[in-house]
């Protein structure tokens, strides 16, 4: 998928996470906030890479800021982001 | 066995996690009111990977789908069913077209994912007079159908009536609802109570419901779900007595009589039916009770 | 010499504040405080350097304090709770010196015992009369209860009372009395009343503080403890005031008439007194409104010192009677220790208050906590500081179970036998992990000490190290 422009899911509530999808020229690019960076930011970053694998997203910033979500919780609110980020017709 | 049915705000990942620990026998994921029309996406996504990945231990899962009238119902039903929910909810059911059309639309799914065609079964949420005046069409209407659910807040807005805690307003429709099922050899399930602080108005409104032979009731709050529950379970003087019954027929055949009497009235085939589904119900909810 | 000062500057100069001295204050204005602020400002602007601080808890409130820290005028800090914003920075390495952390119980007892000398208490009373009797049950700042302040007015060499509300000599039904009073003065506003009290202290809504309470109030009953001559201790926050609900419930239902109800007192426990289900309630903070009109008109209602309330020197305290107590945590490990102190990154976020002295005291301690908040498990195999003792704690109660201190074998046959879920406190610890998926294991750094945590022997029961 490609990414058109820029999009958002998720909330800043506990147990959430807001991901915000932007456009990125070369590869992919993750930047990541989280109350638990020190138990779980690789294992979110690493669903995060997997996610954007499997929808097949070659080009893209993410920006992410948690608040402790669970990982099905994190794939939902990434695949969500991307999809809105691809949808030609809410481009901003 | 569906005492008690819990609302879950389908884009609310906290309440999602913990829905399965809050003791209600069914939780039912809301994808329609519960959800703006620009988070549709968001909670239809969110509840799919909840549904692939947690563990809602006892609770059925049921997940409440928009309306047919809307743009969203087919890619929520695309999204929820691989995921094997144990039933789909559709609100705002007028007749039995509707019903079918969805159906269908299950049929063609079920095929397209490569799942036993059938397997998804419908709870149809009846919110507006016609719905009600149709509801023993609706209930047949498919094989699908294990059923009725009266949405009351609706329904009074749609009859131009208000909506009371007496609730006079809706008991033709509670009535109605009842025998439609009933004559379609389907489950029915009552209206929430909405107002979560008063326990003692909800105790005399499911009390009254289950008077009426309901199966059940839909909670839009946790906090009422062990009342709700405590209502639709059978009572010990009840156990008590279908114990009594199949004791006594036991009795009576080692006698070798052929009718059988308990405390002064005849034992027959409805009181042993109804003794027998006291007993399977009391079964059940000790498996699942046991700390409540 | 009258004992009453033009401003908070000329009381200050006339207690004798020099460098290297150590200045007290209580904390029942909690986040409302503005007393050890204007306090701490007039001492930096009159260039003193140097000072300890001896507060019985810091708020966010207090802020302007890490500046005074930056800036020299304060080098230490003996406490007993410190909340998060200033906590980060303590963690963060501010202060040389490491932050002393004591308990409600033992600071009273270091201070009257003499181990702890104060130079210059500096106590907000919401109502003073010119000789300094002084009380916190009346004014428009009024905070009920003064329970933290008596033995810093006791013992310190100079006692300053600052108010608001002065009024005419003598005041009646005084709580510090103007034998110990050497300074009075009288400041526009010494707190921020939204902050001091709450209006009124709301029962939790959320679903699964209700089901832990509805777990914890059965397995207190299950306890036995539960009968005529019962007392209480629960706090104000989420699922502990949801307990004291249901334990009313059962005291109504079997006609029970308990002793009394202990500790920073809420409406509820208010409300409980009031119906029957208390003699007396034992008052060291008062938490809202309703607390300190009761403590004001109620007789049953008594205010008592720090001291006599968990001091473990005193000769007897109504903590050393009390029955069952319900406490929070942040971390709790599989030998049950207990974290208050710092959160799972380490920083610190708070501290011992009364938790350690009454876990130590009660019959039952009663632990409350969700299993896991935001992915973080509240299991840990070992707390990052053990701020209460796990010989100290006998239940630990969640919305999945109920895990049982192996001391207390009868404990737990009474809970099965009352078929409460009870479980190993390592099954909860799989049951999270299973959860929030496994997690990397964090080692906080030990490269330098920033706090002592001394136990209720007074000796240094664990250290917290900086970030």
């Amino acid at each position: 998928m490609e990414i058109k422009h820029a999009a958002a899911a998720g909330t800043l509530e506990s147990s959430d996470i807001m991901v915000t999808v932007l456009p990125e020229t070369e590869g992919i690019r993750i930047s990541l906030t989280s109350s638990v960076e020190q138990y779980y930011g690789d294992s979110i970053r690493e669903t995060m890479t997997k996610v954007l694998e499997e929808l097949e997203v070659k080009n893209a910033h993410i920006e992410a800021v948690d608040h402790g979500a669970l990982d099905c919780t994190i794939r939902a609110r990434l695949t969500t982001a991307v999809r809105r980020a691809c949808r030609e017709e809410e481009a901003l | 066995m569906r005492r008690t049915m819990l609302f879950i705000p389908g884009n609310n990942p906290n309440m999602i996690v913990n829905g399965g620990l809050l003791g209600s026998d069914s939780l039912i994921f809301d994808l329609e009111d519960a959800v703006s029309p620009d988070e549709k996406d968001a909670a239809r996504e969110l509840v799919r990977n909840a549904l692939a990945t947690l563990d809602f231990g006892k609770c059925e899962r049921i997940v409440r789908i928009n309306s047919l009238d809307t743009p969203y119902w087919e890619e929520d039903l695309r999204s929820i069913l691989p995921l094997k929910p144990d039933a789909v909810m559709p609100p705002k059911v007028s007749g039995a077209e509707y019903i079918q059309t969805l159906d269908q639309a299950l049929t063609r799914l079920e095929a397209e994912l490569g799942l036993p065609q059938g397997q998804t079964r419908i709870l149809a949420l009846l919110e507006t007079a016609l719905g009600v005046e149709n509801a023993y069409a609706i209930a047949a209407a498919s094989p699908r159908m294990m059923g009725l659910f009266l949405g009351a807040e609706d329904l009074t807005a749609d009859l131009r009536c208000r909506r009371t805690k007496e609730s006079g307003e809706i008991l033709y429709a509670r009535g109605r609802l009842v025998c439609a099922a009933r004559a379609a050899g389907i489950e029915v399930y009552d209206t929430p109570f909405t107002d979560v602080r008063d326990l003692e108005g909800l105790e005399v409104d499911a009390a009254f419901a289950k008077g009426l032979g309901f199966s059940g009731k839909a909670c839009i709050s946790p906090a009422h779900i062990a009342t709700v529950n405590r209502v639709f379970s059978p009572s010990q003087a009840e156990i008590d007595y279908a114990r009594d019954v199949f004791a006594a027929i036991e009795e009576a055949k080692r006698q070798g009589k052929g009718a059988i009497s308990l405390r002064g009235k005849m034992i027959d085939a409805p009181i042993v039916q109804r003794a027998r589904l006291v007993l399977e119900a009391a079964a059940e909810i000790e498996g699942v009770d046991l700390h409540e | 010499m009258s004992k009453l000062c033009s401003d908070l500057r000329q009381a200050i100069v006339s207690a004798g504040l020099r460098d290297g001295m150590t200045v007290s204050f209580h904390h029942h204005l909690r986040n409302g405080d503005y007393v050890l602020n204007m306090v701490l400002q007039e001492a930096a602007q009159l260039g003193i350097r140097d000072l300890t601080v001896n507060a019985s808890s810091l708020f966010d409130c207090h802020q302007p304090l890490i500046d005074h820290i930056r800036n020299g005028v304060v080098t230490g800090l003996i406490t007993d709770y410190v909340s998060a914003g200033i906590g980060r920075a303590i963690s963060g390495g501010i202060l040389k010196k490491p932050v002393t952390f004591l308990t409600h119980g033992t600071r009273p007892s270091n201070i009257l015992n003499g181990n702890h000398h104060i130079d210059i208490a500096f106590l907000a009373a919401p109502t003073s009369d010119c000789e300094g009797n002084c009380s916190g049950k009346y004014g428009p700042s009024a905070c009920g209860s003064l329970g933290y302040a008596f033995a810093d007015a006791q013992r310190a060499d100079r006692v300053v009372i600052i108010s608001d509300n002065l009024v005419e000599y003598p005041l009646p039904d005084p709580s510090i009395t103007e034998d110990l009073v050497d300074f009075v003065v009288k400041v526009e506003a010494i707190g921020n009343p939204a902050g001091i009290v709450s209006g009124t202290t709301q029962m939790p809504k959320d679903p699964i503080a209700l089901k832990i309470a509805d777990y914890a109030a059965q397995a207190i009953h299950a306890s036995g403890l539960v009968k005529d001559g019962f007392s209480f201790q629960t706090g104000a926050g989420g699922a502990s005031l949801a307990v004291a609900d249901h334990i009313k419930r059962i005291m109504l239902r079997e006609n029970i008439h308990g002793s009394y109800a202990l500790g920073g007192i809420t409406g509820y426990m208010v409300d409980m007194l009031e119906s029957g289900c208390f003699q007396a309630i034992q008052d060291v903070q008062c938490f809202d409104l309703e607390a300190v009109r009761s403590i004001r008109e109620n007789p049953k209602h008594i205010e008592i010192t720090a001291a006599q309330y968990a001091s473990p020197t005193a000769r007897s305290t109504a903590a050393s009677h009390l029955d069952v107590v319900v406490l929070g945590a942040t971390q709790i490990d599989t030998d049950f220790n207990i974290n208050v102190h710092t959160d799972s990154n380490n920083l610190i976020m708070g501290g011992s208050g009364g938790h350690t002295d009454v876990a130590a005291e009660a019959k039952l301690t009663v632990i409350v906590a969700p299993l896991s908040r935001a992915r973080m498990s509240i299991v840990v195999d070992r707390v990052f500081t053990v701020s209460t003792p796990g010989s100290d704690v006998d239940l630990l109660v969640t919305q999945y179970g109920i895990a049982v201190n192996p001391r207390r074998p009868e404990l737990k046959a009474a809970l099965e036998s009352a078929r409460l879920p009870v479980a190993d406190i390592q099954a909860l610890q799989r049951l999270a992990v299973s959860l929030n998926g496994p997690a990397k294991p964090f080692q906080p750094p030990k490269d330098h000490v920033v706090a002592q945590v001394f136990g209720r022997n007074n000796q240094v029961q664990d250290l917290i190290y900086g970030i």
